[in-house]
Protein backbone atom coordinates (compact mmCIF):
# COMPACT_ATOMS: atom_id res chain seq x y z
CA UNK A 1 0.00 0.00 0.00
CA UNK A 2 2.85 2.02 0.80
CA UNK A 3 4.80 1.62 -2.10
CA UNK A 4 1.52 2.38 -4.33
CA UNK A 5 1.00 5.92 -2.78
CA UNK A 6 5.07 6.43 -3.12
CA UNK A 7 4.35 5.65 -7.31
CA UNK A 8 1.26 7.88 -6.91
CA UNK A 9 3.77 11.06 -5.47
CA UNK A 10 6.29 10.35 -7.93
CA UNK A 11 3.85 10.25 -10.74
CA UNK A 12 2.23 13.61 -9.94
CA UNK A 13 5.37 14.87 -9.58
CA UNK A 14 6.51 14.27 -12.72
CA UNK A 15 3.66 15.39 -14.59
CA UNK A 16 3.80 18.55 -12.67
CA UNK A 17 7.31 18.99 -14.03
CA UNK A 18 6.60 17.97 -17.53
CA UNK A 19 3.60 20.45 -17.20
CA UNK A 20 6.41 23.48 -15.49
CA UNK A 21 8.51 22.23 -18.61
CA UNK A 22 6.16 22.68 -20.80
CA UNK A 23 4.55 25.76 -19.69
CA UNK A 24 8.07 27.48 -19.92
CA UNK A 25 8.55 26.42 -23.48
CA UNK A 26 5.10 27.74 -24.09
CA UNK A 27 6.16 30.83 -22.95
CA UNK A 28 9.98 31.06 -24.35
CA UNK A 29 10.16 29.28 -27.16
CA UNK A 30 6.57 28.19 -28.50
CA UNK A 31 3.69 29.97 -29.77
CA UNK A 32 3.15 32.08 -26.64
CA UNK A 33 6.36 33.40 -26.78
CA UNK A 34 6.20 37.32 -27.74
CA UNK A 35 7.51 38.73 -30.68
CA UNK A 36 11.41 39.82 -30.28
CA UNK A 37 10.89 43.60 -29.11
CA UNK A 38 13.76 44.36 -31.15
CA UNK A 39 11.99 43.88 -34.35
CA UNK A 40 8.71 45.87 -33.33
CA UNK A 41 8.53 49.29 -34.49
CA UNK A 42 8.52 51.72 -31.43
CA UNK A 43 5.63 53.66 -29.88
CA UNK A 44 5.07 56.85 -31.84
CA UNK A 45 5.68 58.95 -28.63
CA UNK A 46 9.00 57.76 -29.27
CA UNK A 47 10.01 58.16 -32.78
CA UNK A 48 11.23 61.46 -33.53
CA UNK A 49 11.56 62.18 -37.60
CA UNK A 50 10.53 65.63 -39.20
CA UNK A 51 8.73 65.31 -42.61
CA UNK A 52 6.24 67.29 -45.29
CA UNK A 53 3.39 66.45 -46.52
CA UNK A 54 1.53 66.00 -49.48
CA UNK A 55 0.26 69.70 -48.81
CA UNK A 56 3.82 71.36 -47.88
CA UNK A 57 2.93 70.83 -44.14
CA UNK A 58 5.73 69.99 -41.56
CA UNK A 59 4.66 66.44 -39.93
CA UNK A 60 6.18 64.18 -37.15
CA UNK A 61 4.87 61.00 -35.50
CA UNK A 62 3.46 63.23 -33.01
CA UNK A 63 0.93 64.55 -36.07
CA UNK A 64 -0.85 61.03 -35.71
CA UNK A 65 -1.58 60.74 -32.41
CA UNK A 66 -5.38 60.93 -31.59
CA UNK A 67 -6.32 58.72 -33.91
CA UNK A 68 -5.56 55.31 -35.21
CA UNK A 69 -2.73 55.15 -38.12
CA UNK A 70 -2.00 53.06 -40.71
CA UNK A 71 2.01 53.52 -42.35
CA UNK A 72 3.81 52.02 -45.26
CA UNK A 73 6.90 52.84 -46.98
CA UNK A 74 7.43 52.84 -50.16
CA UNK A 75 8.61 55.23 -53.78
CA UNK A 76 6.45 56.15 -56.44
CA UNK A 77 9.27 54.86 -58.94
CA UNK A 78 8.17 51.35 -57.78
CA UNK A 79 6.46 49.65 -60.67
CA UNK A 80 4.67 46.50 -59.14
CA UNK A 81 4.21 46.27 -55.68
CA UNK A 82 3.63 50.08 -54.32
CA UNK A 83 0.50 50.71 -56.96
CA UNK A 84 -0.51 47.61 -55.72
CA UNK A 85 -0.15 48.28 -51.97
CA UNK A 86 -1.63 51.76 -52.69
CA UNK A 87 -5.06 50.53 -54.09
CA UNK A 88 -4.80 46.90 -51.74
CA UNK A 89 -5.33 49.90 -49.01
CA UNK A 90 -7.91 52.00 -51.50
CA UNK A 91 -9.89 49.45 -51.35
CA UNK A 92 -10.17 48.61 -47.92
CA UNK A 93 -10.60 52.28 -46.63
CA UNK A 94 -13.54 52.12 -49.41
CA UNK A 95 -15.14 49.50 -47.40
CA UNK A 96 -14.21 51.27 -44.00
CA UNK A 97 -16.78 54.06 -45.19
CA UNK A 98 -16.91 56.91 -42.92
CA UNK A 99 -14.89 55.69 -40.49
CA UNK A 100 -11.83 56.90 -42.43
CA UNK A 101 -12.33 60.02 -41.03
CA UNK A 102 -11.01 58.59 -37.32
CA UNK A 103 -7.27 57.49 -39.28
CA UNK A 104 -4.78 58.33 -40.16
CA UNK A 105 -3.04 56.61 -43.39
CA UNK A 106 0.45 57.58 -44.72
CA UNK A 107 2.78 56.74 -47.17
CA UNK A 108 6.33 57.24 -46.58
CA UNK A 109 9.03 57.51 -49.10
CA UNK A 110 12.64 56.05 -48.96
CA UNK A 111 13.35 57.16 -52.17
CA UNK A 112 13.49 61.41 -51.10
CA UNK A 113 15.83 61.56 -54.12
CA UNK A 114 13.51 61.26 -56.84
CA UNK A 115 10.36 61.76 -54.69
CA UNK A 116 9.98 65.51 -54.35
CA UNK A 117 7.21 66.62 -52.41
CA UNK A 118 5.08 67.69 -55.64
CA UNK A 119 5.84 63.77 -57.23
CA UNK A 120 4.22 62.74 -53.80
CA UNK A 121 1.46 65.12 -54.00
CA UNK A 122 0.72 64.22 -57.85
CA UNK A 123 0.64 59.87 -57.11
CA UNK A 124 -1.12 60.02 -53.95
CA UNK A 125 -4.14 62.28 -55.66
CA UNK A 126 -4.46 58.59 -57.75
CA UNK A 127 -5.58 56.62 -55.17
CA UNK A 128 -7.86 57.42 -51.83
CA UNK A 129 -8.15 60.77 -50.66
CA UNK A 130 -7.27 59.71 -47.04
CA UNK A 131 -3.74 58.70 -48.13
CA UNK A 132 -1.27 61.04 -47.29
CA UNK A 133 2.57 61.04 -48.89
CA UNK A 134 5.16 61.90 -46.31
CA UNK A 135 8.62 62.87 -47.49
CA UNK A 136 11.73 63.49 -45.93
CA UNK A 137 15.57 64.66 -45.76
CA UNK A 138 17.70 61.26 -46.32
CA UNK A 139 18.52 61.52 -42.83
CA UNK A 140 15.12 61.92 -41.44
CA UNK A 141 14.00 58.94 -43.53
CA UNK A 142 16.56 57.27 -41.88
CA UNK A 143 15.73 57.93 -38.52
CA UNK A 144 11.91 57.47 -39.50
CA UNK A 145 12.83 54.08 -40.59
CA UNK A 146 14.80 53.18 -37.84
CA UNK A 147 11.97 53.96 -35.51
CA UNK A 148 9.23 51.87 -37.41
CA UNK A 149 11.84 48.87 -37.71
CA UNK A 150 11.75 48.94 -41.54
CA UNK A 151 14.19 48.63 -43.94
CA UNK A 152 15.75 49.33 -47.20
CA UNK A 153 18.18 49.51 -49.76
CA UNK A 154 19.04 50.86 -53.13
CA UNK A 155 20.07 48.36 -55.81
CA UNK A 156 21.08 49.53 -59.37
CA UNK A 157 19.52 48.25 -62.36
CA UNK A 158 21.68 49.25 -64.97
CA UNK A 159 22.67 52.64 -66.33
CA UNK A 160 22.48 54.53 -63.58
CA UNK A 161 18.83 53.59 -62.82
CA UNK A 162 17.76 51.92 -59.70
CA UNK A 163 14.92 50.30 -57.30
CA UNK A 164 14.61 50.06 -53.48
CA UNK A 165 14.12 47.23 -51.89
CA UNK A 166 11.97 47.76 -48.89
CA UNK A 167 9.66 46.92 -46.24
CA UNK A 168 6.08 46.46 -47.70
CA UNK A 169 4.33 45.94 -44.74
CA UNK A 170 1.91 48.36 -42.97
CA UNK A 171 1.73 49.38 -40.09
CA UNK A 172 -1.07 49.72 -37.23
CA UNK A 173 -0.74 52.51 -34.42
CA UNK A 174 -3.85 52.76 -31.95
CA UNK A 175 -4.76 56.58 -31.17
CA UNK A 176 -1.71 56.89 -28.14
CA UNK A 177 0.80 55.89 -30.62
CA UNK A 178 0.73 52.14 -29.54
CA UNK A 179 2.10 49.32 -32.06
CA UNK A 180 -1.09 47.55 -33.19
CA UNK A 181 0.21 45.09 -35.58
CA UNK A 182 1.00 44.81 -39.36
CA UNK A 183 -1.32 44.17 -42.47
CA UNK A 184 1.00 42.23 -44.77
CA UNK A 185 1.39 43.60 -48.07
CA UNK A 186 -1.16 42.23 -50.47
CA UNK A 187 -3.10 40.56 -47.38
CA UNK A 188 -6.19 39.79 -48.55
CA UNK A 189 -9.04 42.07 -47.75
CA UNK A 190 -11.00 39.47 -45.40
CA UNK A 191 -8.26 39.48 -42.90
CA UNK A 192 -7.30 43.34 -43.17
CA UNK A 193 -10.07 44.98 -43.07
CA UNK A 194 -11.26 43.49 -40.05
CA UNK A 195 -8.08 43.91 -38.37
CA UNK A 196 -7.88 47.89 -39.27
CA UNK A 197 -11.74 47.92 -37.71
CA UNK A 198 -10.14 45.91 -34.61
CA UNK A 199 -7.52 48.88 -34.22
CA UNK A 200 -10.08 51.43 -34.76
CA UNK A 201 -12.76 49.73 -32.01
CA UNK A 202 -9.79 49.96 -30.00
CA UNK A 203 -8.90 53.23 -29.96
CA UNK A 204 -12.51 54.20 -29.19
CA UNK A 205 -12.20 52.30 -26.17
CA UNK A 206 -9.33 54.32 -25.08
CA UNK A 207 -10.89 57.61 -25.91
CA UNK A 208 -14.34 57.42 -24.53
CA UNK B 1 -17.77 15.82 -103.26
CA UNK B 2 -15.91 14.09 -100.33
CA UNK B 3 -17.14 11.63 -97.89
CA UNK B 4 -18.35 14.64 -94.75
CA UNK B 5 -15.82 12.12 -92.62
CA UNK B 6 -12.93 13.14 -94.73
CA UNK B 7 -13.90 16.79 -94.65
CA UNK B 8 -13.79 16.99 -90.64
CA UNK B 9 -10.40 14.82 -90.60
CA UNK B 10 -8.89 17.53 -93.11
CA UNK B 11 -10.73 19.95 -90.90
CA UNK B 12 -9.55 18.63 -87.82
CA UNK B 13 -5.70 18.08 -88.80
CA UNK B 14 -5.66 21.55 -90.14
CA UNK B 15 -7.32 23.12 -86.29
CA UNK B 16 -4.74 20.79 -84.58
CA UNK B 17 -2.09 21.54 -86.99
CA UNK B 18 -0.54 18.42 -86.55
CA UNK B 19 1.58 17.89 -89.67
CA UNK B 20 2.60 21.99 -90.77
CA UNK B 21 4.34 23.38 -87.33
CA UNK B 22 7.85 24.25 -88.28
CA UNK B 23 7.98 25.69 -84.58
CA UNK B 24 7.91 23.67 -81.75
CA UNK B 25 5.09 25.22 -79.26
CA UNK B 26 4.86 29.16 -79.54
CA UNK B 27 1.74 28.58 -81.82
CA UNK B 28 0.15 27.07 -78.55
CA UNK B 29 0.70 30.20 -76.60
CA UNK B 30 -2.22 32.09 -75.48
CA UNK B 31 -2.35 35.20 -74.21
CA UNK B 32 -5.45 36.45 -72.18
CA UNK B 33 -6.06 39.04 -69.64
CA UNK B 34 -3.28 41.48 -70.25
CA UNK B 35 -3.55 45.53 -68.75
CA UNK B 36 -0.98 47.89 -67.73
CA UNK B 37 -0.81 50.78 -65.20
CA UNK B 38 -1.17 54.26 -66.47
CA UNK B 39 2.54 56.16 -65.90
CA UNK B 40 3.12 59.58 -64.16
CA UNK B 41 5.08 61.18 -67.07
CA UNK B 42 7.69 58.57 -68.68
CA UNK B 43 10.46 58.79 -66.14
CA UNK B 44 8.68 55.76 -63.72
CA UNK B 45 9.01 52.77 -65.11
CA UNK B 46 6.00 51.11 -65.89
CA UNK B 47 4.37 47.25 -65.25
CA UNK B 48 1.85 45.20 -67.27
CA UNK B 49 0.33 41.86 -66.63
CA UNK B 50 -1.20 38.90 -67.93
CA UNK B 51 -1.38 35.37 -68.06
CA UNK B 52 0.54 33.45 -70.80
CA UNK B 53 -1.22 29.73 -71.19
CA UNK B 54 0.81 26.82 -73.51
CA UNK B 55 -2.28 24.94 -75.11
CA UNK B 56 0.51 22.80 -76.70
CA UNK B 57 2.18 19.69 -76.14
CA UNK B 58 5.64 20.92 -75.55
CA UNK B 59 7.27 23.14 -73.08
CA UNK B 60 7.69 26.84 -74.21
CA UNK B 61 10.27 29.19 -72.57
CA UNK B 62 9.75 32.89 -73.06
CA UNK B 63 12.96 34.44 -74.01
CA UNK B 64 12.21 37.95 -74.37
CA UNK B 65 9.85 40.60 -74.65
CA UNK B 66 9.60 43.61 -76.84
CA UNK B 67 7.10 46.86 -77.47
CA UNK B 68 7.73 50.47 -79.25
CA UNK B 69 6.84 51.82 -75.71
CA UNK B 70 9.90 51.25 -73.67
CA UNK B 71 13.34 50.66 -74.56
CA UNK B 72 13.97 47.96 -72.07
CA UNK B 73 11.11 45.76 -71.23
CA UNK B 74 12.00 42.49 -69.12
CA UNK B 75 10.25 40.26 -66.86
CA UNK B 76 10.71 40.89 -63.27
CA UNK B 77 9.24 38.87 -60.17
CA UNK B 78 8.85 40.58 -56.71
CA UNK B 79 9.07 38.80 -53.86
CA UNK B 80 9.30 39.45 -50.28
CA UNK B 81 10.95 37.69 -47.47
CA UNK B 82 10.11 36.69 -43.78
CA UNK B 83 11.06 40.14 -42.52
CA UNK B 84 8.46 41.44 -45.03
CA UNK B 85 11.09 43.18 -47.29
CA UNK B 86 10.21 43.36 -50.96
CA UNK B 87 13.07 42.95 -53.59
CA UNK B 88 12.39 42.83 -57.43
CA UNK B 89 14.57 41.09 -59.89
CA UNK B 90 14.78 40.21 -63.18
CA UNK B 91 13.20 37.13 -63.63
CA UNK B 92 15.38 35.09 -66.44
CA UNK B 93 13.59 32.31 -68.70
CA UNK B 94 10.22 31.28 -67.60
CA UNK B 95 9.57 28.26 -68.89
CA UNK B 96 5.69 26.90 -69.37
CA UNK B 97 5.02 23.48 -69.41
CA UNK B 98 2.23 21.79 -72.18
CA UNK B 99 -1.30 22.66 -70.41
CA UNK B 100 -0.06 25.02 -67.73
CA UNK B 101 -0.14 28.29 -67.33
CA UNK B 102 2.21 31.58 -66.10
CA UNK B 103 0.41 34.35 -64.29
CA UNK B 104 1.87 37.75 -64.35
CA UNK B 105 0.24 39.66 -61.56
CA UNK B 106 0.98 42.61 -59.61
CA UNK B 107 3.22 40.93 -56.52
CA UNK B 108 4.89 38.68 -58.49
CA UNK B 109 5.63 38.29 -62.08
CA UNK B 110 5.31 41.06 -64.13
CA UNK B 111 6.44 42.92 -67.50
CA UNK B 112 8.61 45.44 -66.31
CA UNK B 113 8.86 48.35 -68.94
CA UNK B 114 12.25 50.45 -68.20
CA UNK B 115 12.69 53.55 -69.98
CA UNK B 116 9.54 54.53 -71.35
CA UNK B 117 9.65 56.56 -74.99
CA UNK B 118 6.34 57.80 -73.91
CA UNK B 119 3.95 58.21 -70.90
CA UNK B 120 1.48 55.50 -70.74
CA UNK B 121 -1.93 57.15 -70.59
CA UNK B 122 -5.12 55.42 -69.46
CA UNK B 123 -7.53 54.69 -72.33
CA UNK B 124 -4.64 53.93 -75.17
CA UNK B 125 -3.01 50.95 -75.35
CA UNK B 126 0.45 49.59 -77.10
CA UNK B 127 1.67 46.42 -78.26
CA UNK B 128 3.90 44.03 -76.33
CA UNK B 129 5.50 41.14 -78.88
CA UNK B 130 6.84 38.08 -76.39
CA UNK B 131 9.59 36.00 -78.38
CA UNK B 132 10.09 31.92 -77.12
CA UNK B 133 12.31 29.97 -77.21
CA UNK B 134 11.13 27.97 -80.65
CA UNK B 135 11.74 31.31 -82.41
CA UNK B 136 8.04 32.20 -82.79
CA UNK B 137 6.46 35.03 -81.83
CA UNK B 138 3.04 36.24 -80.01
CA UNK B 139 2.19 40.04 -80.38
CA UNK B 140 -0.68 41.37 -77.60
CA UNK B 141 -2.58 44.33 -77.64
CA UNK B 142 -2.28 45.58 -73.79
CA UNK B 143 -5.13 48.10 -72.86
CA UNK B 144 -3.74 50.40 -70.12
CA UNK B 145 -5.51 50.92 -67.14
CA UNK B 146 -5.44 53.62 -64.48
CA UNK B 147 -2.99 54.14 -61.98
CA UNK B 148 -4.61 52.53 -59.00
CA UNK B 149 -6.18 49.50 -61.16
CA UNK B 150 -5.94 46.00 -59.30
CA UNK B 151 -6.90 43.96 -62.12
CA UNK B 152 -7.79 43.10 -66.18
CA UNK B 153 -11.33 45.19 -64.84
CA UNK B 154 -10.06 48.13 -63.50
Amino acid sequence: MQRRHLLTYIGAASGALALALFAGWWQVDGPGAPEPVAKRPLPLTEMDFRMTDQTGTAVGPESLLGNASMVFFGFTYCPDVCPTTLSDISSWLDDLGEDVAQLNVVFITIDPKRDTVAAMAEYVSYFHPAIQGWRGSRDQTMRAAEGFRASYEKVATGGGDYTMNHTASVFMFDAEGQFAGTIDYHEPREFAVPKIRRVLARTEEETS
Amino acid sequence: MKSPVAAVAIALSIFLGLPISSFAGSQDIVVEDAWARASIGKNRPGAAYMTVRNTGTDPVTILSLETPLAMMPDIHRTTTDANGVSSMAPAGEITIAPGEAVSLEPGGLHAMLMRLETPMVEGESFSLTLTFDDGGTVTVDVPILGIAARGPEG
